[in-house]
């Protein structure tokens, strides 16, 4: 792999005599997601803190594209500050200027642009995150996701190279942490920056991270992909994955990926013993992005949300179980079915599906629908068979290819 | 032209030797003394000792704050903020000054009044009206008026947004908090103090008029005569100095407050700010009659 593009080189970190970082070692990747795991007050947002320069660590060097960024006893060098933005947890903003001024000073304070153009482009950046009709209110008369969005573009406005993110999900409802979510990885693949995030959101941060590292015992233990996460030995995933991944599916009524794996192992292992045949059928919520586009992060969340409790209350009765694959995409197992029979229990969910299904995926978010607004998506489904000893990936990518529309929301 | 080569002399001459032992300073949160009565009554030594130690590293450290900051008023893009601060801790002040100083007139002219008229010197009330709110009343009451109005705001401000992280946010956004929340303040003191004693002295003026002439009937003439007679300019210059200098400590201790209210030993948060401004306000008043008896004597000579 290429040069990492932040490099902790045995990092201590003490406040009086607690020890909060103890010889961290990590790296992180240019034009990557990164995310930071870890239980609370484990020392993440004192981790990022360190990169930005808020704290000096007190051992141990941290290297910025190969340079050191701090030399002896001396001030913070700060030429990596002006390619980082840091959104803090509690984002900070300044309370006693309205949204817009929040967004122009780091313009206005740290360029020579002339007004007109900085108004240009906050009016742009307010836009993007939704924050137009706001943009002459004040911090504490918005709402906590609003907030958040404010303190987002005010990150973005000086179009940084890299940004920390400190749990950037605190204190929203299941549904707007992943709009939220949802919103930097499409900023980030839009304006291509790195991104840092430190979050509790397991499983939904995997759907948009390309790495992850999991601080457990002042230590980093885990530097990988989340699916290597997945197959990761140590008791950080026995205390602090399950838990939280728990908490997630008592939240939504799905599986979690962990849960959803066990189960599928317990089908296999009986299906080694007496041959037990299954089906696998995958959902996908065509076109997101434009509802995304359309409607706004919020409602497509919620479309996504309630789809998934349509399916699980639909499949559950008849002994299937059903998760998340993607930002898009849920599975659901039916074991000992065939795909006759599948396809039978498939038919019957269609009818109720386009019955009820569509009408309440649409009317849940009716009321918060802007008027004139409205966005064409479509809901494919596909089927297949497993056989036993059969990896699952090669099962939903057969799935995959067998997907025809079964729904269809049309604007009218 | 001037503020680059400022500039320079400061990144060389502070980055080495002072930001140092300033950013110690800052981070020291280990380093947080408790002294209590309990240390005192057991162990008067060494609360002495401490107290000391404390006292002047602070000194030392508010020494660096304001050098900092005031190097910092002749960088760019500061006249906008600087006229803000102007027109929160200056022209909002006026009102208040105005009518304290009427009435600090009005009673200094009563009260002289009564203890001159038994040596039948009652023709003197316009010197001693004069002289002692020019040289004394004026500076010390204005600092003291615009401590209490302005200070405590300034100190309450910049200490909310020290423990909401706000000053952290403008650090990460390469705004030198400093250059954007201290040197306007200070600027600002160091421009409206003087103006204000001004206005103060002349309403006082005028106050003194109010009692001595139109209540006790003294002569108009003969009041303004001496004012006039008696009042050189050296008196105004002198007046002038000493406002300039409670500018300095005022804006310094209030901004030094505030800017630190998350280093305090004794408490944290909200009751942090409220300690720190409590402890601005008295400081500042402390140090502005210390420090005006200093100036009073070394100004005489």
């Amino acid at each position: 792999m290429d040069k990492p593009l932040i490099e902790f080189q045995n990092v201590t970190k003490r406040f009086g005599t607690k020890t909060v970082l103890d010889q961290v070692n990590l790296k992180i990747y240019e034009g990557q997601v990164t995310t930071i795991i870890g239980l609370s007050g484990g020392g993440k947002s004192v981790l990022l803190k360190h990169i930005i320069g808020l704290l000096q660590p007190d051992e141990g060097t941290i290297l910025f594209r190969n340079r050191p960024l701090r030399h002896g006893k001396g001030r913070h060098t700060s030429f990596a500050k002006g390619e980082i933005s840091y959104m803090f947890q509690d984002n900070a903003l300044f309370d006693s200027m309205n949204i817009f001024e929040n967004v122009a000073l780091p313009l206005l304070e740290t360029t020579n642009l002339s007004n007109t153009e900085i108004k240009k482009r906050v009016l742009a950046r307010l836009e993007q995150t939704e924050l137009t009709e706001a943009k002459y209110k004040y911090p504490s008369e918005l709402s906590g996701g609003m907030q958040k969005r404010a303190a987002l573009a005010r990150a973005l406005i000086t179009d940084p190279k890299i940004v920390l993110f400190d749990e950037p999900t605190s204190g929203q409802d299941p549904v707007r942490k992943n709009a939220i979510l949802s919103m930097i990885a499409q900023y980030q693949r839009k304006f291509g920056f790195t991104a840092i995030l430190v979050s509790h959101e397991i499983p939904d941060v995997y759907f948009i991270s390309n790495r992850i590292l999991a601080l457990y015992n002042k230590r980093i233990v885990f530097e990988g992909t989340p699916e290597e996460l997945e197959d990761f030995d140590h008791p950080f995933n026995d205390e602090v994955i399950q838990s939280l991944e728990g908490l997630q599916a008592e939240l939504t009524g799905l599986a979690s990926r962990r849960r959803f794996k066990v189960l599928y192992r317990a089908q296999m292992k009986r299906g080694q013993q007496g041959g037990e045949i299954y089906s696998v059928a995958l959902f996908t919520l065509d076109a997101l992005e434009s509802v995304i586009n359309r409607l706004g992060y919020d409602i497509a969340q919620e479309t996504v949300q309630h789809l998934g409790s349509f399916i699980n209350k639909q499949f559950s009765p008849v002994g299937g179980f059903s998760t998340r694959f993607s930002a898009n995409q849920f599975v659901t197992v039916l074991p000992y079915t065939d795909l006759a029979e599948a396809k039978d229990i498939l038919k019957n969910f269609i009818a109720d599906f386009t019955e009820y299904g569509i009408h309440n995926i649409v009317n849940g978010n009716g009321e918060k629908q802007p008027q004139n607004a409205c966005a064409e998506f479509s809901i494919l489904v596909g089927l297949a068979q497993g056989q036993p000893l059969m990896n699952i990936e090669s099962v939903i990518d057969t799935a995959e290819k067998n997907q025809t529309e079964i729904g269809r929301v049309n604007c009218s | 032209m001037i503020h680059k080569v400022l500039w320079v002399i400061q990144i060389k001459f502070w980055n080495s030797r002072f930001m140092a032992s300033f950013s110690d300073i800052k981070n020291n949160s280990q380093n947080k003394t408790r002294l209590g009565v309990f240390k005192f009554l057991f162990e008067p030594f060494a609360f002495t000792g401490r107290l000391t130690i404390l006292w002047i590293k602070s000194l030392g450290a508010a020494a660096i704050f304001l050098t900092l900051a005031a190097l910092k008023i002749f960088q760019n893009k500061q006249l906008v903020k600087i006229v803000q601060q102007l027109y929160y801790i200056g022209a909002k002040s006026t009102l208040i000054i105005l009518l304290v100083g009427l009435f600090t007139g009005m009673v200094l002219g009563l009260q002289s009044y009564y203890a001159l008229v038994k040596f039948g010197a009652e023709g003197a009330l316009g010197t001693l009206v004069a002289l002692s709110l020019v040289r004394e009343l004026g500076p010390v009451l204005t600092a003291i008026m615009i401590t209490a109005r302005a200070g405590s705001a300034i100190t309450a401000e910049i200490g909310i947004q020290r423990i909401s992280e706000q000053i952290d946010a403008l650090d990460t956004m390469r705004i030198d908090p400093l250059k954007y929340l201290i040197s306007p303040r200070i600027a600002a003191s160091i421009i409206s103090f003087p103006i204000l004693t001004a206005l103060f002295d002349l309403i006082g003026i005028v106050g003194g008029y109010v009692s001595v002439v139109i209540v006790l009937g003294v002569t108009s003439n003969t009041y303004f005569y001496r004012v006039q007679s008696s009042l050189e300019l050296k008196d105004i210059t002198d007046g002038f100095i000493k406002s300039i200098v409670f500018a300095v400590i005022v804006s310094t201790v209030c901004c030094f407050q505030g800017y630190f209210a998350h280093m305090r030993a004794d408490s944290h948060g909200a009751k942090a700010v409220g300690l720190a401004t409590t402890s601005a306000v008295v400081l500042s008043c402390v140090l502005i009659l210390l420090s005006d008896y200093v100036v009073t004597s070394l100004l005489i000579q």
